[in-house]
This record gives structure tokens, C-alpha cells and sequence, in this order.
């Protein structure tokens, strides 16, 4: 399947895969209107430490231990290998924060569920928010052949 | 190839799921006592609390018998198994055969004998759906409410009738809550927190004798109440297997394949005992992702394939008044705590490992915590100095972070 995968030598470090990720899930058609005044809490996020950054958002793992251990059903993994969140189902007990691998699950606004990388598949669609934008081609969305 | 399997909840569901991908030509027969779709058992607190319903409750969607081919035989008490027919005898006068058996019939509520405890009449346990019913007929705006237990589910409880009662008070023989996951300053850091939201603690305390509506504790205090719940612990569902002949400690006695010692039977989730990795023990880990992925691992087992249960771990993630506590592992080491205005963390630290840790209030990324213990990753690989302030793969190598984050390509 197709992937979001990131190469930290040509992160800028920018954070807009950020801004991008919160406006393409804010359902807002505007991107002031979406982002101004508040803080956002995407889906993607930046670790930066010195001149070293990269983008972590969710790997869509083959062996999901959020999905397996998602105690309401509320995580599945849908026909085409996206694991995805029913946010009304989430109770937000966290169990897949405790799991996830990568720290890429992370609360919603609301704090009574989470949230996490779609790939953009239910929000406009289409190349995932933070690859499009992404200035330097540090994000990409592609097909590779994974270690197990 | 014909399974049978016995439960309905998590670990049933774990192997139904596993059995499909490797096999979809046996048939599955799937017997339980209860008579509702699979259900998630720790949603109870959070449906009296109004944050999910009946529907939104269920496990999996209301087309996962059919959609896996399934026969759900609900409302159906196994009553014996007899492994050298290799059939399975239910309470109505069944007999169902099987080629391969798995054993998920979970916990029960465990009520210690404690005088007059018969005679009160609003009494409950806080287990099953049935149960939840039967505490929400009984609540009111009014209603005093004891608990006996302030472990997960005690406090679970609490806090999803919390609105819809009077008072609540909780008590327990231990000196601290939730004891079981906490070391005594976290604890003691929950208390606090789900005291500011009025329920009241008899800690180290006992009841000696009820009345039908009075609770006279050791101390000699005397508690009225309207609803009394018991919450101090549960106990395995090991009847059948034991009874079968095979081996039983506290829990069914399963290896690394998730098999029993009966031939052909495998048993999975909160009824088994287990290997605690960061232990080295055999022991309950009641918990369900863990009875999940057993079950799959046994449902895997079952229909040929070839898989180990060898990763598990004891580890929660339980939030009350919207509090957060994740931890994972033991507590067995050297431990470096950090405290803040309402966050608490304890790291654990044994042989160049990370063993356990505890976190409240800040739990953002700990997965990436429990990574490290499962994966017994060498804490001089990594930077751990970084890690220790938060969690984060800055800390591991960048030809990890190559691997992790898939910037190699094949």
C-alpha cells in the first residue's frame, strides 16, 4: 500500500506538514479561517533536535498494536490497509497511545478520543495534506517494500 | 476442520479473526452465556456514564458472526468438555463436536463471604453488561452508594455513576487506590484527584458486618447506604478445563502457543495464565489487548499457522475525571521519578533495560516507552538521556529512525 514516509536530511523542519495536516481536518475551506487563533493539534508532528527533524505520523503498521488492542472496536484497519479511527465509538481510554510504537496516536481536542493519520482518506481526499505541502519533498506518499 | 470456541468477548473475538485469515473453510461454532453480540466489557462504566450506548458498546459490528461465518450460539452455557470425544456438552443438553477447542471464558466477579452480606438487598458486581443494567435500575439522585474496592474497577464504577448519585464512598483493605498499577505516590496523586470529584475513601479499612443498608468497618465506623457494589478482585473462569483434567494454577495453564495441557485445547485471555516478560513469571495479565492478541495468536496456532505469544506484558491505560494514567511493566529497579503540577512519571530501569513505567497526567507517545520494554531494546543503543524527558524516536539511532520511519528502501 501506499505509505507516507519521511526522509529527515530534507526536512527543513518548516512544521507546515503541521498547518496542512490540522487545515485539511479542520472541515474548513478556508486555511485563516481554520488555524487563526487557535492552537493546532495535528495528526502529523515534528520532532527537532539541533539541525536533525523529521515528520512522525501514524505507519499504518501491517501488525497494528493500536487496532489489536483497541478496546471499543473503535480502530480497524479498512479493505485498503488504512487504519482508521470511528471517533464516535472511542471512548478515549488511550490504550493505543499506550501501544502505539511510534508515540503517532494522540488525543483529540476533545480529550475523549484520539485522533490519528487517515492518509486524508476521509477528510477532501486525495495525496495526504502534509506530503502535498510538503516544500522539500521530506514527506512523500508512495508504494516501498517494507522490512517486517 | 470444525473449531469451537467458548467465550464471546475479546480473546474469542482475537481468534475468530486469526482463523479467518488462514482458514475460511472450517466452521466456527462460538458458544457464550451471555446473551448479547460481542460486547466490550471495561465500556460498562462509560454506558452509565452516557459517553457510549448498547450499539456504539459492541466489539465488533453487528455483521461479524455472518461476515465471518460464525455460528454464534448465545444465551448457551457450556457445562463440560470431554477431550477425549472431543466434544463440548452445554447446560440445555447439547453436544457440539470439535477438531480444535479454544477456552476464553474470561472472569468472574470475585465476592469474598462477609457477614450479613446476603441480606442486603441492593447488591452488585460491576463485571458484564447484565451488571451495569442492573446498578443503573438502582441509581438515583439520592442513593448513598458504598464500594467495596478501589481498584480499576471499583474506581471505574465510581466514576461512571458519579453524577447520577448521591454519595460514594469507597473502601479498601490497602492502604492506597489502584494499587495493583500504582506506586504510592501515583496513587496517592489519583486520590486526590477523584476526591476533589466527591468520592470519599476508607482506606485500610474493612467491613465486618452489613446490615441491609449499614456497613460497620473494622475501625468501627458505620457507613449507610442504599447500593452496596463489590469490586475487591475477580477470579478465572478455570472450571471447565480443570474439570477436564487439565493443568490449573491460578489460572488455565497454557504455553507459549497459547495451548493447555488437553490436547487439541487452547486457552486464551483473562481465564489463562501467562508469560509476564518484564517477570519472567507466569501470571494473569487480565487485560484486554492482551487477551486479544492471545487469542490470535492461538486462533493462528489452531488453524495450522505458527505463532508465539512472547511479548506480553502487564499494562493499562485508565483515565478517571479525565486524568490520564498509562504504565506498563514492573517496578522491579533503579527508578528516576519526575514530578510536575499534575503529571507524575516513573521511569524503571533494570540491566540496561527499561522494566515498567508510570506515567499520570502527561501519557502523550508512551507507546513509544512500551517499545522499549517489549522489544527489551538496550538502553545504550539509544539516547536515553533525551528519551527520559519525553518520549520520542529522536533518541534512537538515525539508522533506526531510517527503518522506523521507512526511509530505506528495498
Amino acid at each position: 500500500m501506499k505509505r507516507v514516509y519521511v526522509n529527515e536530511k530534507w526536512c527543513l523542519g518548516c512544521h507546515l506538514c503541521e498547518y496542512n495536516c490540522a487545515f485539511a481536518n479542520s472541515g474548513c475551506d478556508d486555511m485563516v479561517k481554520a488555524l487563526k487563533n487557535i492552537t493546532i493539534n495535528p495528526r502529523i508532528r515534528i520532532e527537532e533536535k539541533g539541525n536533525v527533524s523529521f515528520a512522525v505520523s501514524c505507519r499504518h503498521c501491517d501488525e497494528p498494536l493500536c487496532v489489536k488492542g483497541c478496546i471499543t472496536g473503535a480502530l480497524t484497519v479498512d479493505q485498503d490497509g488504512v487504519i482508521t479511527i470511528n471517533q464516535d465509538k472511542c471512548v478515549g481510554c488511550f490504550t493505543c497511545i499506550l501501544s502505539c510504537p511510534y508515540g503517532a496516536i494522540m488525543p483529540s481536542s476533545t480529550g475523549h478520543a484520539i485522533q490519528k493519520c487517515e492518509l486524508c482518506i476521509n477528510n477532501a481526499g486525495g495525496e495526504p495534506a502534509c506530503v502535498k505541502g510538503c516544500p522539500n519533498r521530506a514527506i512523500v506518499f508512495e508504494e516501498r517494500s517494507e522490512e517486517a | 476442520m470444525k473449531y469451537v470456541i467458548i467465550g464471546n468477548s475479546a480473546a474469542a473475538v482475537g481468534a475468530v479473526e486469526a482463523i479467518r485469515k488462514l482458514d475460511t473453510e472450517g466452521s466456527i461454532t462460538l458458544i457464550s452465556s451471555e446473551a448479547y453480540h460481542t460486547y466490550s466489557r471495561p465500556l460498562i462504566s462509560y454506558l452509565l456514564q452516557g459517553r457510549t450506548d448498547e450499539q456504539r458498546m459492541k466489539y465488533r459490528g453487528d455483521d461479524f458472526y455472518e461476515k465471518n461465518g460464525v455460528e454464534a450460539m448465545l444465551n448457551t452455557t457450556v457445562s463440560a468438555i470431554d477431550p477425549r470425544k472431543k466434544e463440548v456438552s452445554t447446560a440445555d443438553g447439547k453436544t457440539i463436536p470439535y477438531d480444535k477447542l479454544l477456552v476464553a471464558t474470561g472472569s468472574k466477579p470475585f465476592v469474598p463471604p462477609m457477614s450479613g452480606l446476603e441480606d442486603v438487598p441492593n447488591r452488585f458486581t460491576f463485571m458484564s453488561l447484565d451488571d451495569a443494567h442492573a446498578l443503573e435500575q438502582a441509581l438515583g439522585p439520592q442513593a448513598r452508594v458504598l464500594i467495596i474496592g478501589a481498584g480499576l474497577i471499583g474506581l471505574k464504577c465510581a466514576e461512571g455513576i458519579a453524577d447520577k448519585v448521591g454519595s460514594i464512598t469507597v473502601v479498601d483493605l490497602a492502604d492506597r487506590i489502584l494499587p495493583s498499577i500504582l506506586d504510592e505516590a501515583g496513587s496517592a496523586m489519583m486520590q486526590s484527584h477523584i476526591e476533589s470529584h466527591g468520592i470519599a475513601f476508607r482506606l485500610s479499612d474493612s467491613v465486618k458486618a452489613f446490615t441491609p443498608d449499614t456497613a460497620t468497618l473494622q475501625s468501627g465506623e458505620v457507613i449507610g447506604f442504599d447500593i452496596l457494589v463489590i469490586a475487591v478482585g475477580v477470579r478465572p473462569n478455570t472450571e471447565l478445563v480443570k474439570e477436564a483434567g487439565g493443568e490449573v494454577r491460578r489460572g488455565i495453564v497454557t504455553d507459549l502457543h497459547c495451548a493447555t495441557t488437553l490436547p487439541d485445547v487452547w486457552a486464551a485471555g483473562d481465564c489463562t495464565e501467562s508469560l509476564d516478560i518484564t517477570t519472567g513469571q507466569e501470571r494473569i495479565l487480565a487485560l484486554l489487548p492482551n487477551a486479544y492478541m492471545q487469542g490470535e495468536c492461538a486462533g493462528i496456532n489452531m488453524a495450522g499457522g505458527e505463532k508465539l505469544y512472547d511479548h506480553a506484558i502487564p499494562m493499562n491505560a485508565i483515565g478517571f475525571f479525565d486524568l490520564h494514567i498509562i504504565t506498563a511493566g514492573s517496578y522491579m529497579g533503579v527508578s528516576t521519578v519526575t514530578e510536575g503540577e499534575a503529571t507524575y512519571k516513573r521511569l524503571v530501569v533494570d540491566d540496561n533495560r527499561l522494566v515498567g513505567y508510570i506515567l499520570i497526567g502527561a501519557v502523550e507517545r508512551a507507546g513509544i516507552y512500551t517499545s522499549l520494554i517489549r522489544n527489551k531494546t538496550p538502553l545504550d543503543t539509544i539516547d536515553f538521556e533525551l528519551i527520559k524527558e519525553k518520549p520520542q524516536l529522536m533518541a534512537f539511532s538515525k539508522v533506526e529512525r531510517l527503518r522506523q520511519l521507512g526511509g530505506i528502501k528495498q
